[in-house]
């Protein structure tokens, strides 16, 4: 057995991860990186539209700043977001676009003069001053009071995730790709480590450091139709939710994101709004400026995505073969506009749905996106219930981002998130020393290696494991969608527990042999059913509607009885359903709880009576 | 009526001892709006699940699926069936390493490449998180981006007649990344330091000018523009070294 050691174990080398391990390695100390794929694959690299700082360099963004950010995300989140964490986040991310900009990022620059943009449909004019010429430009998302969202051209993931590995490439932070971690190494207190599983030979290696960083992104994949890529499937939620100590945050908040193409839920960015595309009903009418005269397509993804839904709801759909959907129209836009700073939704259009986004509407409708919730840690990145263990971008339950995360917030938070977590990561390394039981090693090693002989043996049963995927999926989807309901929940945790009990009796039909993807698959199928029951009985659970959780039976956002976060446990491996705690959504309140602004809805004050208490 | 498609792919697993390398044929019927992605998906779930390929973002965007698509090498995400004939053969990018079937190792090819060509910005410029950012005309960041959005998918380097015979060959991946660099203010390389790196066979004046490479580019870079602009300019500096300026 190959045992590699290192002072910091990142698994996942996306932004978040990648970020993190650079602080560790400036901070001297060795930084390995374990990612499924090569690293410049990872998601980070999907993300089109952009990432939000408050730079204020352009017209439309004068006299914003940190403050007006922070305001923004917390009401974004339907104020489920840690207060201190959201405040953290927007005070760095200006000084982290600039760093980026040091290390290479070609961000779009400020152009100065006049010029025009498009609102709603119609032409504005605006003008750049002079003396902003060439810094940071941004352009306008959803949810925000200022344009505020930093770009380069619709590449921004793929630009600065190429910037970052490069950086990495310069330190000597080691990226292990076509590698898998398949479970963490801990005694009960401390984390030492991973067990991996190569994936260009099949064989385990242990990886043992000091610090151990869950950074794997999203785990949407549990979802039959998501716009994360297929890597995304919570492999490291899973090592992190075997140990039984460790708990996820707010599963149930999932972002479903208005502009996924139909078909094959690939996602257009955000950015087609937000430079002034509009949503078209069947009648070809824009609808969304009647719900929301204010915002309009520009309200936060959770209130655009809800009345999209609503509004197929009426009949006012666009029937297909694949279900009804409505329109994206970034026609007015202009060719240049579209091919330039829209080049990817251009390319995706033409190539994917044979549609010329400059001549055509764009079929889309809301789309699985992003997971709010994750491996809950503190406000240091460190997680809860095991030392060393760390956790930092979408994989983790930070929490910027409560129940819904704004447009241009969750790139901007692997790279800040990043650089903070990564270091309070090399604070904790110095001085800091492990002593590794090589009886806790070598019996996690002989665990994991007896559940990959009894998966290939079928020592537990012949579910085939393609099947039980699709029973999970399709369970989340019926039940745990854009709008939920007490029925529709305890169904789908019904069908999940049925689904468990087959995940625990998956075997191979195939011989399991090297880069088997069978096993893969396989050896996460129990962890995914059990993510999927954390995120359905937080929903159940949860008797309110807040940001992206939105429950038909308890419309109204709760700020008496539900100002919280949900803590999932898997406590016993052999346990049927999770165990859900509950802890205060944030210690400090800079705002406290109100109205957004926008997405009307009923909200029970903190202080309201008792006697009006839901169910 | 749907067609009728056959798959015939390359099928070997290095860490099966009992494995050959050969080729294999799967039957399945079209769908509307088939790729790749979801034709390749459908094989390994209902008919062999040791079936090896690469996704990740199946969008277009993250460069894993490269493959020779009926002789072609291309991103199999974004491959329409129906601009396919009904006979299909899919085989592994040449050049890489074959981890099984239609899976081979970019990661390791390409991460030797950042090292060889140094690909991050050199300066001797600290930053500082206090100060504003350098400005940058937007052109200037323009053109950086454009020769920036290289995927690493590989085509260019399966595609490339001197790459098939020089495992050294930086290929127009690598040798586009020396012109992303080049252009960019902010790394102070000069034209010498890149001429160490791409003067040589194993470089630029390794070309043979076949420009498959931009015949093959999924995302349309402009590599033949590339080649001929760092090959002149590192043709000049060739000279002003031969004649000592």
């Amino acid at each position: 057995m190959q045992t590699i050691y290192t002072d910091v174990l990142v698994i996942g080398a996306g932004l978040a991860g990648e970020r993190a391990a650079i602080e560790a390695a400036q901070a001297g100390f060795s930084a390995i990186c374990l990612s499924l794929v090569p690293s410049r694959r990872s998601h980070s690299s999907a993300a089109m539209g952009g990432m939000q700082a408050a730079l204020g360099n352009c017209a439309k963004g004068d006299g914003d700043c940190p403050d007006v950010h922070f305001s923004d995300t917390v009401k974004g989140s339907d104020w489920g977001c840690d207060q201190e964490v959201a405040r953290m986040f927007a005070d760095n991310a200006p000084i982290e676009m600039r760093r980026l900009a040091h290390w290479g990022v070609p961000w779009g620059r400020v152009v100065p003069g006049k010029g025009s943009y498009f609102k709603g449909g119609k032409l504005y004019d605006k003008e750049e001053k002079e003396e902003n010429r060439g810094l940071i430009n941004s352009r306008d998302f959803g949810g925000t009071a200022k344009w505020r969202t930093c770009y380069v051209s619709d590449g921004t993931g793929h630009s600065v995730l190429y910037t970052v590995d490069n950086v990495c490439a310069k330190l000597g932070v080691e990226v292990h790709d076509k590698t898998e971690a398949i479970s963490l190494i801990h005694d009960g207190a401390t984390c030492f480590g991973a067990v991996a599983r190569c994936l260009r030979t099949g064989e385990l290696r242990v990886y043992l450091a000091k610090a151990s960083v869950i950074a794997t992104g999203g785990f949407g994949r549990i979802y039959p139709g998501t716009t994360n890529a297929v890597i995304c499937d919570g492999g490291g939620h899973i090592t992190a939710l075997n140990t039984g100590i460790v708990p996820m945050g707010n599963m149930e908040a999932v972002q479903f994101h208005p502009t996924g193409i139909v078909p094959t839920e690939i996602l257009v960015t955000e950015g087609c709004r937000g430079d002034g595309g509009t949503l078209l009903d069947v009648n070809e009418e824009r609808f969304m400026h009647v719900y929301e005269p204010e915002k309009q397509e520009l309200a936060s993804r959770d209130v655009v995505a809800r009345w999209m839904t609503h509004h197929i709801r009426q009949g006012k759909g666009v029937k297909s073969p694949y279900g009804d959907h409505l329109w994206l129209d970034i026609r007015h836009l202009g060719e240049k506009h579209i091919t330039g700073k829209l080049r990817e939704v251009y390319e995706i259009c033409t190539s994917f749905l044979g549609v010329d986004p400059i001549h055509q509407l764009i079929p889309v409708r809301p789309t699985h996106h992003y997971s709010m919730g994750g491996v809950r840690t503190n406000k240091d990145g460190a997680a809860y219930g095991l030392g060393g263990l760390f956790s930092v971008g979408e994989a983790a339950c930070w929490d910027m981002h409560g129940f819904n995360r704004l447009g241009g917030n969750s790139l901007a938070e692997t790279v800040v998130a990043g650089g903070i977590v990564g270091k309070k990561i090399a604070e904790f390394l110095q001085g800091a020393e492990v002593t590794f039981n090589s009886a806790v090693i070598d019996a996690e090693v002989k665990k994991q290696q007896e559940r990959i002989q009894n998966v290939i043996r079928c020592k537990a049963g012949t579910e085939n494991v393609y099947k039980v995927r699709a029973a999970m999926q399709d369970a989340l989807f019926k039940g745990a969608n854009i709008f939920r309901t007490k029925e529709g929940l305890t169904e789908c945790i019904a069908t999940l527990q049925e689904t468990l009990a087959r995940a625990r009796k998956v075997g191979l039909k195939s011989n399991g042999l090297g880069v088997n993807p069978e096993l893969s698959a396989a050896l996460k199928i129990e962890g995914q059913v059990k993510m999927a029951l954390m995120l359905s009985c937080g929903a159940l659970n949860r008797t309110e509607s807040r940001g992206s959780h939105n429950r038909e039976d308890f419309p109204a956002r709760n700020d008496r009885d539900w100002l919280s976060r949900t803590l999932a446990y898997w406590k016993s491996e052999t346990d049927d359903l999770p165990t859900l705690k509950y802890e205060a959504a944030t210690q400090v309140f800079h705002i406290p709880p109100g109205d957004r602004g926008y997405g009307k809805s009923e909200i029970i004050k903190a202080d309201a009576k008792a006697e009006s208490k839901g169910e | 009526m749907a067609r009728s498609l056959k798959f015939n792919i390359f099928r070997y697993n290095p860490q099966d001892s009992e494995s050959t390398p050969h080729m294999e044929s799967f039957v399945l019927e079209e769908t509307d709006s088939m790729t790749l992605f979801i034709a390749l998906n459908r094989i390994r779930e209902e008919q062999d699940p040791s079936l090896q390929f690469d996704f990740c973002c199946r969008a277009g965007i993250c460069g894993s699926c490269g493959m020779v698509i009926n002789g072609r090498p291309g991103l199999a995400c974004h491959t329409k069936t129906k601009d396919l004939p009904a006979d299909i053969t899919l085989l592994p990018l040449p050049v890489f390493q074959l981890v099984g079937d239609l899976s081979v190792d970019t990661g390791s090819w390409f991460r030797e490449l950042y090292d060889t060509v140094e690909s991050w910005i050199h300066t001797k410029k600290v930053f500082d998180p206090a100060a504003p950012e350098e400005r940058m005309e937007d052109e200037v960041a323009e053109s950086i981006y454009e020769l920036d959005r290289c995927i690493e998918c590989g085509c260019c380097i399966a595609a490339c007649g001197t790459a098939r015979m020089r495992p050294d060959f930086l290929g127009a991946a690598g040798i586009n990344k020396v012109g992303r660099f080049l252009i960019d203010p902010r790394d102070e390389r000069t034209e010498q330091d890149y001429y160490e790196i791409i003067g040589t066979d194993m470089g630029i004046f390794g070309c043979m000018g076949l420009l498959a490479c931009e015949d093959v580019c999924p995302k349309h870079m402009p590599l033949q523009n590339q080649l001929g602009f760092l090959r002149r300019k590192m043709g000049i500096t060739a000279l002003k070294n031969f004649f000592g300026k």
